[in-house]
């Protein structure tokens, strides 16, 4: 048994939580990696619920273009702190007022 | 169910317990590893479960599970064998679990309520066992190195259960009755085993305290 494909797991720890990506398993098959993913990820009551993904399924996106700096289009490209002072400086100003 | 027969079962799951985690460390796939040590850790703490039960509330279950000697401990011969070989090991693992699951299943209609409750118990644990030696079963069957462990192993795997069980296991496994391996008798293989199993017990002064 070599060279068996890797599958990620990811786990749930509670009912209503989302699933995390937990770790990987390296298994020939989907019955193999269950079994071992429920003993290494779930059987001391850490997980509700496993998701197993062969790593070939997962479509891998890591590349980003930026050559514009375009970092104003985020909601972090501002800074409001000192328009948030000002603003709490004249609140403060007319409540005392 | 008597008593004999519950401390054959207690006996089984310590012994088997102890010699799968022989392979803790050094099993052929890292993932097994970790399975097959758990699962060895389980059959151990069903043993220490019967052994409580046997024990009563006054009772020590230390006492019965490490204080006998080896002579009087009531495990099949099966579990026993100090195998070496994965191929043997596995094969051992699957016949146990099918012969374990049919006398699991009889003990839960046990008239004592606390014996049927106990392995209701057990077996909820075990449901997970049997899906990993079926797992190994499933893609080890055709390959001729598992068939002779099988074979060699199955007048052993008889010896697990009581004459009455036999036909169920026959027909689980698929391979005809042969002369079984009885239960009362044991394999020079124990002595050493009980040695080491009893050493750290044997070692401390009575009365000391974990």
């Amino acid at each position: 048994m070599n060279e068996h494909p890797v599958w990620e797991v990811f786990r749930k720890e509670k009912r209503g939580a989302a699933f995390e990506h937990a770790g990987s398993v390296v298994a020939p098959d989907a019955d193999f990696a269950e079994a071992w993913a429920r003993e290494q990820y779930g059987r001391r009551g850490e997980s509700v619920a496993l998701w197993l993904v062969p790593r070939g399924a997962i479509r891998d996106v890591e590349d980003w273009a930026d050559e514009f700096d375009l970092k104003y289009r985020r909601v972090d490209g501002y800074s409001i702190k000192a328009r948030l002072k000002e603003a709490r400086e004249r609140a403060g100003t007319a409540g005392a007022g | 169910m008597n008593e004999q027969a519950l401390l054959g079962l207690a006996d089984d799951e310590l012994v088997l317990g102890w010699r799968d985690s022989e392979w803790t460390g050094i099993a052929p796939l890292l993932e097994e590893d970790v399975a097959f040590s758990s699962i060895a850790q389980n059959e151990i703490g069903h043993a220490r479960a019967v052994y409580e039960l046997l024990a009563g509330p006054d009772g020590n279950a230390d006492a019965l599970a490490f204080d006998r000697n080896p002579d009087e401990y009531r495990c099949a011969p099966l579990v026993e064998l100090h195998l070496l070989e994965w191929a043997h090991t596995i094969a051992r693992r699957w016949l146990y679990e099918v012969a374990d699951e049919i006398r699991i299943t009889a003990l839960m209609d046990d008239s004592d309520p606390a014996v049927a409750g106990l392995a209701a118990k057990i077996d909820r644990e075990e449901a997970y066992h049997r899906m990993h030696a079926e797992m190994w079963h499933e893609r080890l069957r055709d390959e001729p190195r598992f068939q002779k462990a099988v074979e060699e192993l199955w007048p052993y795997a008889l010896g697990v259960l009581p004459a009455e069980l036999r036909g169920a296991l026959v027909s689980r496994v698929g391979l005809s009755e042969v002369e079984a391996i009885e239960r009362g008798t044991h394999t020079d293989e124990l002595a050493p085993l009980w040695e080491e199993m009893t050493m750290v017990r044997r070692s401390a002064p009575a009365g000391a305290q974990w």
